[in-house]
């Protein structure tokens, strides 16, 4: 299992890559194995205001249907087109060109409650008994 | 209650699989990606454990008989050494199973039957025995392999004396594979080229191994759950449970083939009634609108809800969401257009005609 150290994590499996006052968000390599072959990512339009615990979008594999949760909340100020036509990115490159949506962060307190790459990858093993 | 465990249960986890429960029993839904192993089996070979497959057999003088009353096809029309698929029917002529029936001989007849079904079937088949014939539960005696993709027949031919080339498509006949006395049937369940074996369990480790060994230069991959059912369900075949069930008949489901009026068979009366006046029929649709559709999903026409996707997922060979689903015989045509409910969001559908999939019949 990948965990980059420069990103955070949720307890729902997503990374995020705070820049600034904006967080770059995709699901992790964990995330992508459980679900096995991405065969369609739902996304949200640019624009959209969600709060933090709301479903900005769904990953369908071949076996199964995810619901992506925002992990901050925030206005989508851009998503990542190439996954319409490669899904499969998400499989191939969940921290790279299989990112979902970037953000601008709306209350920028959330992001202490995220984990560190330690702290993710104690919670899976946890997770996993 | 704990999972039924095939022979191969220490094989599938040796080899990654991600083991669930399927009709009571654990086997692997996929090892590595369902994708690949799809892939395995349309381009080259690819082997599934269907050991969960239970088997019944009629021994005895009025085999025949009996086959020629439980089944809705028609045994007489087989030779020795030939299958055939058909249903065993309930007196309304819905589907109590899909089966394959192979005429060993005129006294013995061998049938393949759904995992979850077999301790109804074989009850249900017992009640209706007549004159000197035994009906007998061999699901324990039997591992089932299939073997399925353009170089099955090279991949097996390997570790037989048997000639593949000489078995039709369904039939079959008694061979040994890497020794071991065997079932070869050139049947199947993903529209490929390819063979099912039925051996003894104790043998299942070896004959598995050795099918690894001898399908290596082709890329072989043993494949699961996950890519038999999208392998089918590209081929239009009905999943027992899903798209067939006691609320259903062979009409209905688009299996008129299967069903010979020329004879008796328990529930001809409720099918004759129903020939010709068909309400509803299984069709095959696919995702007009982004989303892959999922079992179970509602399907609405005009506003209103009119029927549940009885098979629903993603086609690796099209690239795209297909299903099946039961639709009023006159939105049944290839075109008619409907909405399917994609967790909470309308999604255009449209009907094609049956199977998604062209093949070449083996």
């Amino acid at each position: 299992m990948d965990t980059p150290e420069e990103l955070q994590y949720t307890k729902e499996h997503e990374w995020l890559m705070i820049e600034g006052n904006a967080a770059r968000i995709g699901i992790t390599d964990h995330a992508q194995q459980e679900l096995g072959d991405v065969v369609y990512v739902e996304l949200p339009d640019v624009g959209k205001t969600l709060d933090k615990g709301e479903s900005f979008g769904s990953v369908e594999s071949v076996k199964a249907v995810s619901e992506i949760y925002m992990p901050l909340s925030g206005t989508v100020t851009e998503v990542n087109e190439v996954l319409a036509d490669t899904p499969e990115e998400v499989n191939g490159s969940p921290y790279g060109d299989g990112w979902m949506i970037r953000i601008e962060i709306a209350d920028s307190s959330q992001i202490d409650q995220l984990m560190t790459p330690e702290e993710y990858v104690t919670y899976v093993e946890e997770e996993a008994g | 209650m704990t999972s039924k465990k095939t022979p191969l249960n220490n094989e599938h986890k040796l080899r990654g699989g991600r083991m669930v429960e399927f009709a009571g029993w654990e086997l692997p839904v996929q090892y590595g990606s369902a994708v690949a192993e799809h892939h395995a089996v349309r381009e080259n070979v690819g082997v599934f454990d269907v050991s969960h497959m239970g088997q019944l057999e009629l021994v005895g003088p009025d085999a025949l008989a009996l086959a020629q009353k439980v089944t809705c096809n028609d045994v007489e029309r087989l030779s020795d050494g030939q299958a055939q698929y058909s249903a065993f029917l309930t007196v309304e002529g819905t589907f109590i199973d899909d089966i394959v029936v192979y005429r060993i001989n005129s006294e013995r007849i061998f049938i393949c039957v759904n995992a979850a079904t077999t301790e109804k079937d074989y009850q249900w088949v017992c009640s209706h025995q007549v004159g000197s014939v035994q009906v007998k539960n061999r699901s324990d005696s039997f591992a089932q392999l299939a073997i399925q993709g353009p170089r099955a027949e090279e991949v097996l031919q390997r570790l037989t004396d048997t000639d593949l080339g000489s078995i039709q498509f369904y039939w079959f006949t008694f061979g040994k594979v890497d020794g071991v006395e065997t079932l070869i049937s050139r049947t199947g369940y993903t529209g490929e080229k390819g063979f099912e074996i039925y051996l003894p369990p104790a043998s299942a480790e070896s004959v598995w191994q050795k099918l690894f060994d001898a399908g290596e230069e082709f890329g072989i991959l043993p494949a699961g759950l996950a890519a038999r059912n999208i392998l089918r369900l590209e081929m239009c075949y009905p999943l027992y449970g899903n798209d067939i069930d006691e609320a259903h008949t062979p009409l209905e489901a688009g299996l008129a083939w299967i069903v010979k009026f020329t004879k008796d068979f328990v529930g001809k009366d409720m099918l004759l009634l129903q020939k010709g006046n068909v309400k509803k029929k299984l069709s095959a649709f696919e995702m007009v609108d982004p989303g892959i559709v999922r079992d179970g999903y509602a399907v609405y026409s005009e506003g209103v809800s009119i029927a549940n996707v009885t098979s629903g997922g993603y086609s690796p060979s099209l690239g795209k969401s297909v299903g099946l689903v039961y639709v009023p015989s006159e939105l049944s045509h290839p075109g008619c257009s409907f909405e399917i409910d994609i967790r909470g969001s309308r999604r255009a559908a449209q009907i094609v005609k049956k199977p998604f999939l062209q093949k070449e019949r083996s």
